[in-house]
């Protein structure tokens, strides 16, 4: 891990919340992340916890209104994101950084062949030929794993399994080697063998390509694969942030806990799956203090009335909790 | 394809057979037979009356009127009992009349509604969309012959042309003045026929751009880096359009349709006044044949537009 | 008590949980449907129009009523709105009850505020009524075509239904002899369907009565045709012509914009059975041995109901528009003032007595518009898909 140059992109103190029925939805509040150059970078975290709106802010794709942006900065390469207008976004959407979304099924139009998706995305960003842009598109078809690209590129989206599309929408994010590649949950939506194939791919793809990579899940599993470093969020927070053997191994936030608690292992065979006690709460209607609380087990007054600290656990490894932060500094 | 073809011909074939069976029917039961419709006149004699009868089978029973009935329309013999000409030829001469109409109506509703539609979903919430769906719905819920008097009322204290008939009586000049003339006689009808189908597709339009703006592709596509330009009129629109192609076969019935209530108010002599004078005199060939030939309108427009929605809709092949 | 509260759960005030309000799915919509403005401008003028045209029928009812909307005063024609009676010519009893003519007078001198109220009852009754029958007959079709559209028609039954309705609609005719004989027919096919079906099981069917139990389609092949053909006539050149061949009377008028404006419930009641039959809750209340006749009321027909709802409402803004254009061309039941009549009466004088055009036309425009605001509003609340949107 290359520790120390300048982070691609670094996200601060973000907040995205939703207006709607006279109630502010919360979804984003206050989080910070960053990605170094080449890097792969895990959020992890349940469905609803504010993962893919806050890399939708990213890219400037959050529907505003109902979206409100109140504050945070988000520096890509330098440049705040947040305050380019729309003009700055498109050269900046697709061309440095790209994004690959959760539902293959539906992420790419019907109507068009998905060579005509990909080429487009080539010439919307760099001016060349026709002839040159199909043959970059075979090109990535062929890198994606896809068998005989010159015919599939005919093909429209109907034609593909799911897969496959999610394939073709991996090559139309590489398609102006961008510098930042962001992957919403590209795996959720598909079987489990093609998860693993996809999985391979992008491990692929990072060899080959200097590229950083913002990976979003829900899946531990994937995490423990392909993350360098991991953010928990919870309930439009960061709970815990660490490598993998630092989370998975020492984990210091309740909810990090938790979630490794509910994975099936081989160590507990026989005894029933531990769920972390209650659900996540409305982002409506968070509670006081650490939005964790109700459901902790090391809950205490002082976490119903105050928002904790961002912890050091020394060598790059925090967390959200100054409880437990106690209890390993007295140990 | 040739499958589809012969079997949705075939259904519509039959469903042609029970349409032309329920209207013979509706006709026919109703109570009063049509050689009564003004027993007061001194000319109906009972001779004249069999005469009548006979001549027009009507002393035949039902199943055998009914074939006669259709025979004589298929074959152009049927005609019209109240001046004996063909019902064929007298519905094509009406028929050259609403067929301006219809033209000039059509390409109003589609010319404004398209832009309309689109602009609306694109600025959602927004003013000019609050607005244009105020606008739709008073359109939707104005009685057209009451709208046609505002209209009238408008334009003839106004502008000082006269709206009413195809052309003002007794014209003769010809050329330009003649053209504006005509149009102004056009236009009024038009638009009233217009109003109503603007308001609704439009309103159309807007939902059917709505649906496909929150699809996830035109997210991809804002993703790649497109403009919104592209991401609206290429990506999000080249989708909605889909449906509306099919539309260009449901308009066909609008062809025979025309409008009875416009058409009276403004004394035009096509279609809608026909059949209106028909049902008035109980001409059964004539209210039978404009019946029938508007079910073929629509079992033939709903086939074109299946056939048009296959050929647009990569999705669909059959 | 004291023990009690050192059990629970802090409360929300100290701090603890904060929970979303608990709402019913009624007060949800009702939430969603108060923002939209358009739709509670139609919900509240609709009430307004409801309180109008039932106050409308017992004010102009009976033989004396309050607001005689018959009576002809011919020295006091087209009469501009708000304009005095004149004393001297009117007997006390021909006074108009206001003491002006708020909405002026007709040709024959006939006060058109009295007409109008009562048009406001004929417009409430026509739409409610002829709606009514349009969603009776589409649940009733689009339910069967959506819940035992798989099952198939023997052609004997089709056959005595065939000769059982047609006999009685040769008697409605007048065609009497011809329609009891079609009904003898009818009840004696039906007859030996009955008695053979019964001894199905214990001994075959006889070779010469077989085909009477050929089936010839699937229910949903015989509604969805129908729903076709329907579709095939003009509708408002269809309702013009038996409105024109049959007694003008408003009964039949409704009557027959309800038989005409079924086939839309229908398809939506159908395509909503056809999906919901495959949804688990039915499946479930099916491994229950729950009746066939209590899942399609008691499961299917409520979660079917939103958007037959929604077309009602529109349903009735377009069947108050039909009647007013029929009563405009001369279709009418001239017994009763409607609003479609004065107007009819009012193009004579469009230019000496623009009122009669213009009170009735703004009265069915806001009307008909309320009730598609309504509709519409109650589309956009009902929509689970544009739920999730906002």
């Amino acid at each position: 891990m290359s520790c120390g140059n300048e982070p691609l992109l670094s996200v601060e103190n973000l907040k995205v919340f939703f207006h709607s029925d006279g109630t502010v939805s919360r979804a984003v509040d206050g989080v910070s992340y960053e990605v170094k150059e080449g890097e792969t970078v895990c959020l992890v975290g349940e469905s609803g916890c504010g993962k893919t709106v806050s890399v939708l802010a990213i890219l400037g794709l959050v529907p505003q209104p109902p979206g409100e942006i109140p504050g945070g900065e988000i520096l890509f390469k330098g440049r705040s994101l947040l305050e380019l207008n729309e003009e700055a976004l498109q050269e900046i959407r697709g061309k440095e950084i790209s994004m690959i979304f959760q539902e293959p099924m539906t992420s790419l139009n019907p109507v068009f062949t998905i060579g005509d998706q990909i080429e487009e995305a080539i010439t919307t960003h760099e001016a060349v030929e026709r002839a040159e842009a199909q043959r970059r598109t075979i090109e990535l078809l062929a890198d994606v794993g896809i068998a005989s690209p010159e015919e599939r590129m005919k093909d429209y989206p109907h034609n593909l399994s799911g897969g496959q599309r999610q394939r073709v929408m991996i090559a139309m994010a590489l398609a102006c080697e961008p510098d930042l590649v962001i992957a919403d949950e590209p795996t959720t939506a598909l079987d489990v063998t093609i998860q693993d194939q996809i999985l391979h791919l992008f491990r692929e793809l990072k060899k080959k390509r200097q590229m950083a990579l913002l990976y979003i899940t829900h899946n531990l599993g994937v995490v423990a694969e392909i993350a360098d470093r991991i953010y928990v969020m919870y309930a439009g927070i960061i709970a815990e942030v660490g490598n993998v053997e630092q989370v998975f191994r020492n984990p210091n936030h309740p909810y990090t806990m938790g979630l490794l608690a509910s994975l099936p292992s081989r160590v507990r065979k026989g005894q029933p799956l531990y769920s972390i006690p209650g659900a996540v709460p409305d982002p409506a209607y968070k509670p006081q203090g650490c939005p964790f609380n109700p459901r902790c087990p090391y809950v205490n007054e002082i976490c119903r009335r105050e928002f904790p600290e961002m912890c050091d656990f020394g060598d790059h490894h925090f967390a959200r909790c100054p409880i437990i932060f106690q209890e390993r500094k007295n140990l | 394809m040739l499958a589809f073809i012969g079997r949705s011909a075939i259904q519509k074939i039959v469903t042609l057979f029970f349409v032309s069976i329920i209207s013979f029917l509706i006709v026919h039961l109703a109570p009063g037979e049509p050689s009564q419709i003004d027993p007061l006149n001194p000319k109906f004699t009972q001779e004249v009356l069999e005469r009548f009868r006979k001549e027009f089978h009507l002393d035949k029973p039902l199943h055998i009127q009914y074939l006669y009935y259709y025979r004589d329309l298929l074959t152009g013999k049927s005609v019209s009992w109240k001046d004996n000409r063909p019902v064929l030829k007298k519905i094509y001469e009406r028929f050259k009349n609403s067929l301006w109409l219809f033209i000039l109506g059509t390409l109003i509703t589609w010319t404004l509604s398209f832009p309309v539609g689109i602009h609306a979903a694109i600025r959602r919430g927004g003013l000019y969309d609050r607005s244009t769906t105020f606008l739709a719905y008073l359109l939707i819920s104005i009685p057209g012959f009451f709208f046609a008097y505002m209209l009238i009322i408008f334009v003839v204290t106004h502008f000082h042309v006269p709206v009413i008939g195809m052309e003002t009586f007794g014209i003769s000049s010809t050329g330009w003045y003649w053209f504006m003339d005509r149009m102004w006689h056009l236009l009024l009808p038009s638009i009233l026929g217009a109003a109503g189908g603007i308001a609704v597709l439009s309103r159309y339009v807007r939902n059917q751009m709505l649906e496909v703006e929150s699809q996830d592709y035109v997210r991809t596509a804002k993703a790649k880096g497109l403009s919104p330009d592209k991401v609206h009129y290429k990506h999000a629109l080249r989708n909605a359009l889909l449906p509306f192609v099919t539309m260009f076969g449901l308009i066909l019935p609008g062809l025979i349709g025309g409008s009875v209530i416009i058409e009276s108010i403004f004394s035009w002599p096509g279609m809608g006044r026909m059949a209106y004078e028909a049902i008035l005199a109980r001409n059964y060939p004539v209210i039978l044949a404009v019946n029938f030939i508007s079910a073929i309108l629509v079992l033939v427009g709903t086939f074109i537009s299946d056939l048009l929605y296959m050929v647009v809709d990569p999705r669909i092949r059959l | 008590m004291i023990v009690m509260n050192q059990n629970s759960k802090p409360s929300p005030a100290e701090g603890g949980v904060l929970e979303a309000p608990k709402r019913t799915l009624f007060q949800e919509n009702w939430n969603l449907f108060r923002k939209n403005r358009l739709a509670m401008a139609g919900l509240v003028i609709f009430v307004i129009f409801f309180i109008i045209a039932v106050g409308g029928f017992f004010l102009t009812y009976g033989r004396s009523p309050v607001f005689d909307p018959a009576l002809v005063r011919l020295q006091e024609k087209l009469r501009p709105p708000l304009s005095k009676p004149n004393l001297e010519t009117l007997k006390p009893e021909e006074l108009p009850r206001l003491g002006i003519y708020l909405f002026g007078t007709d040709d024959l001198g006939r006060d058109i505020f009295s007409r109008m109220l009562q048009g406001a009852w004929v417009s409430l009754t026509v739409g409610f009524i002829a709606v009514g029958i349009a969603v009776v007959i589409g649940v009733f079709l689009g339910g069967i075509a959506g819940y035992y559209g798989s099952s198939q028609i023997p052609l004997g039954h089709l056959l005595a239904c065939l000769l059982l309705g047609g006999g009685v609609i040769a008697i409605v005719a007048g065609r009497t002899a011809m329609g009891i004989s079609l009904i003898l027919f009818g009840g004696a096919t039906a007859a030996l369907l009955i008695r053979v079906g019964y001894a199905e099981g214990k001994r075959p069917i006889p070779k010469a009565l077989s085909v009477l139990f050929f089936n010839l389609f699937s229910v949903d092949v015989l509604i969805t045709g129908l729903i076709d053909i329907m579709l095939c006539f003009p509708v408002f050149f269809l309702i013009l012509t038996v409105v024109a061949l049959i007694p003008s009377k408003i009964h039949y008028i409704m009557i027959v914009i309800g038989l005409t404006s079924w086939m839309g419930s229908a398809r939506f009641i159908r395509a909503e059975f056809l999906s919901l039959r495959e949804q688990d809750f039915v499946t479930a209340a099916k491994a229950l041995g729950v009746s066939d006749w209590r899942i399609i009321f008691r499961h299917m027909v409520p979660n079917a109901m939103s958007p037959v709802l929604v077309s009602a409402t529109i349903g009735i803004a377009s069947a108050i528009l039909i009647e007013a254009g029929l009563s405009f061309l001369g279709f009418g039941d001239a017994s009763y003032a409607t609003w479609g009549n004065i107007l009819s009466s009012g193009k004579d004088f469009l230019f000496d007595a623009p009122w009669l055009t213009f009170v009735p036309g703004f009265a069915v425009l806001i009307v008909v518009l309320a009730f598609n605001l309504f509709g519409e509003g109650l589309r956009d609340v009902l929509n689970p898909k544009l739920k999730e949107r906002h």
